[in-house]
Parts: structure tokens; sequence; C-alpha cells
């Protein structure tokens, strides 16, 4: 990382004593660019090389991985891991784990929208005694570390008979508790205009129909951001799986794997990376065809990976 | 009230009133109606488990007998509890290490990229992909095998002359790597920060150029000064996120925190005294002390942030 810095700096400071941007010779520029992308295709070498290295391994056969071929090519290639891999651990598919996450994270961004939506117009669009109390609260949720309640969270639902059941992994997205996905839509929301309701409401419409027949479609863009970050925050969620999934049937991948990991401990590298590879496979997928979405709505929400 | 002798001229004048008030009774009304559920999640699943845990963290309980009340045992205990002053130590130097590391690699990073150039975005995308992958199960098993005996970055270093052997099994080199893990996941706040950068108008750095400021003062005087809400933002939500670190250390040290406790974060810590030894009771305590540490540190950030972070008046 100390690299990039250093060379860009003489470029940058030679023109600086007679300011003008376009006494700037052509040839200076082209150097500038040729070192900015060489300084960045490196970077992004290192950056990727660990996603490169798990994809190179996951077709290698076990010997090769950590021996002593060192290069990510091999001239073995097969996809013998993955056929070990996809028989599943605990007497269990992967295909199983695959639907199992498949059910958690389309629960989760169901619920998700359907909450977070609700809630968020509520706090944007509605004027009520104590808004900006429980404004000021969820805000506050934000930061609270969530440990501080899954010692109580885990002994209601236990009591409950919930657990081992995907109730508790499901219920707080129905209930907009990824406080996250609330403030990006109240965000959103109040940038739109106010006129909007104003004419609306003078038309004779409630908060219903201005809640589902104008909000809702211009909040397009903020829904798909929701969506792709609830699903993929499931889908790699691994401590509330932990805590209350016992069925290695009902295990979700994350569990899946470290039940692979523990089972076969390093005896079979090759599958459990192959099986590691297919678990964030939905994930690649989803940031190779959202990417737009993905990264703007980082930008402008201060979402997290 | 009523027998107000204004009564009869009430009716005309009060009529835009009433429509009002009823106006706002009805929007009290579809408030809480909308806000419904967020309210049962805020009060179901985090008032009253914080409440809950509050009063558990003075008790005795293992999820089968009724919780037996022992005032401050559980707080006293734990500090006289190796364990738990060496999880603390852990995760302490991993904020305090791994969080600057981090938001530097991703400020350096933004600053590179914040140009006109061709393939900005694609550089962008291939830097962030890891922040939405880092925590995943899967990768805290690729960074155990890549930091392992023999694994390529053993191979890499021993090339170089430099035999440490693998990582993993190392006391003394497993906070380095799991502080890799997090900085490998600059890209995150690298975005958030080239959002920011693009932002600081154009002018200002030529200005500067104009009166002869070299890029060092430009970054201090300009860069620094503009962005610093955003570094703000960035340094508080990454060091709230850091403290919470869970699945990678879990995965890297089998559940156990190891080798020598040096992966023993206190999240994993928490886990273990909850949910495998089912000291309920000890783990809520633990779990409270880290809200009110987090607590002091986002107060602390605040307060110290009105010497450094500058709000222009046209922000929203």
């Amino acid at each position: 990382m100390t690299t990039m810095a250093t060379p860009t700096k003489p470029a940058a400071e030679a023109p600086a004593p007679v300011y003008n941007p376009k006494s700037e010779s052509a040839g200076a520029k082209r150097a500038k660019s040729v070192i900015f992308h060489i300084v960045a295709l490196a970077l992004t070498a290192v950056v990727l090389y660990p996603a490169l290295w798990m994809v190179a391994s996951s077709f290698k056969p076990n010997a090769e991985i950590g021996g002593t071929n060192t290069s990510l090519w091999s001239n073995n290639f097969s996809f013998d891991n993955f056929v070990t891999a996809m028989d599943g651990i605990g007497g269990v598919s992967t295909l199983q784990f695959f639907t199992n996450s498949l059910v958690l994270a389309v629960g989760a961004v169901v619920g998700t929208i359907l909450s977070a939506s609700v809630s968020a117009y509520a706090f944007a669009r509605i004027k009520f005694p104590g808004r900006s109390m429980f404004f000021g609260m969820m805000i506050a949720t934000l930061l609270l570390p969530f440990h501080v309640v899954i010692i109580p969270q885990y002994i209601i639902f236990q009591q409950l008979g919930l657990v081992d059941t995907y109730v508790p992994l499901l219920i707080g997205k129905f209930l907009a508790a990824d406080a996250f996905f609330v403030f990006l839509m109240v965000q959103f929301m109040r940038n739109l205009p106010a006129e909007l309701d104003e004419a609306a409401r003078i038309d004779g419409a409630g908060h219903v129909r201005i809640f589902g027949s104008i909000m809702l479609p211009l909040m397009k863009p903020a829904l798909i951001s929701t969506s792709i970050f609830s699903f993929i925050w499931s889908w790699n969620d691994f401590l509330g799986p932990l805590l209350y999934l016992n069925t290695p049937e009902k295990y979700p991948l994350p569990l899946a794997l470290r039940l692979f990991v523990d089972q076969t401990q390093s005896s079979d590298y090759g599958a459990m990376i192959a099986m590691s590879v297919l678990a964030l496979l939905p994930v690649l997928v989803f940031f190779l065809v959202f990417q737009r979405y993905i990264v703007e709505g980082v930008s402008t929400q201060g979402l997290k990976g | 009230m009523t027998q107000s002798p204004t009564l009869t001229r009430r009716p005309t004048s009060s009529a835009p009133v009433l429509r009002k008030s009823k106006q706002r009774g009805a929007d009290a009304r579809a408030g809480y109606t909308f806000l419904l559920p967020w309210l049962l999640g805020f009060i179901a699943l985090t008032v009253g488990p914080m409440i809950s845990s509050l009063y558990l963290s003075f008790t005795n309980y293992n999820l089968f007998e009724a919780p037996k009340w022992i005032g401050l045992d559980n707080y006293t205990t734990l500090f006289q509890d190796e364990r738990f002053l060496q999880s603390v130590g852990v995760t302490l130097s991993y904020v305090v290490f791994g969080t600057p590391l981090k938001l530097a690699a991703a400020l350096a990073v933004a600053m590179l990229l914040n140009s006109k150039r061709k393939g900005q975005g694609f550089y962008r995308s291939a830097f962030y992909a890891p922040s939405l992958i880092g925590a995943s199960v899967s990768i805290a098993i690729v960074w155990k095998a890549m930091f392992g005996d023999s694994g390529p970055v053993d191979q890499g270093l021993s090339f170089f002359g430099i035999n440490l052997g693998g990582w993993v099994g190392n006391p003394s080199m497993t906070m380095p790597m799991m502080i890799l893990l997090t900085v490998w996941q600059f890209g995150a706040p690298m975005v958030i920060f080239l959002a920011g950068l693009k932002q600081i108008p154009a002018d200002l750095y030529e200005a500067a150029s104009m009166d002869g400021a070299g890029p060092v003062r430009k970054f201090f005087n300009i860069t620094w000064p503009m962005l610093s809400p955003v570094i703000f933002f960035n340094l508080l939500m990454e060091t709230i996120h850091a403290f919470q670190i869970f699945a990678s250390a879990y995965i890297i040290s089998n559940g156990e925190g190891g080798p020598a406790g040096s992966t023993l974060f206190y999240t994993l810590y928490l886990y273990l005294r909850g949910f495998s030894d089912f000291r309920m009771g000890y783990a809520s305590a633990m779990a409270w002390l880290l809200v009110i540490v987090v607590g002091i540190i986002t107060l602390i950030f605040f307060r110290t942030s009105k010497s450094w972070v500058h709000y222009s008046g046209d922000s929203k």
C-alpha cells in the first residue's frame, strides 16, 4: 500500500511552480496515466488474490493445495472437489443447504422490504407526537452492539419452543429490526418532494393510498439496495443460525461449512474450499449483476458490506 | 368551557381549527399504525431484552433453573477472570490497530482513484468486493488456508527468506493475520471516502496550487478538513463494527479462540460463556460492559469531534 503514494507524487508536483493545467505536455499526462494504471492494477491483483487463490484451489487436487506448486495454475484441474462438495455433509446434500439459505434470504428480503418501508413512511411523511423521539431511538439502535440482546432473545425463543426453527432468524426482519434499512428509506423518502403528498391529500387520498401508489413506486432504487443488502447479509449470517439451529437438515450454508470444517479437519482441503466457493457464488453473481446499485448504495447511504 | 358566552360564535371561527385537529388525530393514528412493525420489534426485540439482560447480569442463570440474584458478583468476577481480560486485550488491539490501518488504506486508495481517468469504476468495484464477502465463513476458511503451514503466504515469505511458518498456529502472528483480514475489506469505507472527495470543490485545490502549496499542504489544509465529517462517520462506524467481529474469529480458531487465546475476541468469549457453559448471567454482564464501553467511546468521539470535524454551512 505504501508503493502507490510515492510514484504519483513527483508527477503531481512537477507543474506546481507555474500552475496552468494546459501547460502540462501530452507526454507527461500520458506518463501519469500509465503510472496510475500500473499502481491501480498492482493493487487490484493484491486485493483480488485471495479470491483468485480460492477459485484456483477449488479446482486443484488436494496434494497440490499448499504443496510445492505455488502458482495459481495447475495441470491437473478437475471438478472432483465440487463433486465431493455437492455430496454435502452429515447425510444432508449441499443442495438442501442451498435451499435453506435461499429460504432464509428470501424471507429476510420480503420481511425487510415490508416492515422497513412502512416504518420509514411513518418517520418520513407522517407528523405524530413522539416521532422525533422514536427516530432518535432508532438511530441509537444503529450503534448498539446487538450482543446485548442475543441472550434474552434466545431465552424467549427457547421458552416459546421456537429454537431450531427459522422463526427467530426471520421475525426481526418482519419487525424492521435492521434499523439501517429503515434509516436508508427515511433518507430516501425525505428527498422526495412534499408537494406529492399534499396534492394527493387534496384529492382526498389517505396515507395508505399515498404510501402504496405514490411513495412505493418512487422508492424503487432504495427498495432495490435494501433487497440486495438484506439478501447478502442473510446469506452470510453465521451467528444467528449458529445460535438457533441444531439439526443439520435445517442448516444454511455457513453452518454447513462449519460442520464440514469440523468433520473433515483438513483431510479434504479441496472439497472444503470448493464448498466455500459454492457458498459465495450467489453473492458474487449478485455483485456482478447489481454492482452499480451496490457501490452507489454504499457511497450515498454509507451502507456497510 | 361550555358556559362560555362566546359559545354561539364558535362554530364559524373554529371550523378550520377543528378540521386541523381532526387531521392531527388521524395523522397520529396513521403514524402509529405505520410505525407498528418497528415499534413492536423495538419493544419485543430490543428494549425488553436489554432490560432483562441487565437484570440477568446481576444473577446466576443457566437457562434451566430460575435466575439467582447475586448482586455485582458477575461484574467483580469478570475482572479476575484471566480469559476475560485476555479477550479484552485481543479485541482492543484489533480495534486500535486494525481500524486506523483499514481507514488509512481506504483514504489512500480513495485519493488515488479520485480522478477522471478511465477504469475508475472498475477499480472501485474490484476494491469494494472484499467488503461484501470478507466477514463470511467462506473467506475465514480461505484465510485460514492461506495463512496456514506452507500456505501461499508462508511460501511467499519463505521465498524472500522469511520463515515464519504458518501464521494460524503461531500465537504472535494470529493478530496480524486478523488485522490483514479487516484491512483487506477497506473497500466499503473507501467508497464512502471517494464520494466525499468528489464533493470537495476543485477550485480550492487550484487556488492552493497558485499559492504554491504542495500535495502535503493541500492534504492537511484542504482534503482533511473538508473530508472530516466523512472521516468521522467512517471512524465511528468502523470502530463500533470492529468490536463485534465474530464469524471470522470463530471459524479461524475452531470456535475456541486459540492458539493460546490469541483470537479469543470479546464476542467469541461471550458466546462461549453464554452458549457453551450456559452461564447466561455472566455473559449478560459481558454484554452490558460492551454496551457501556461502546457508548463511552461513541460519546468521546462526538465530544472530541467538535475540535476537528468541520461541517460546511451548506450541508444537509
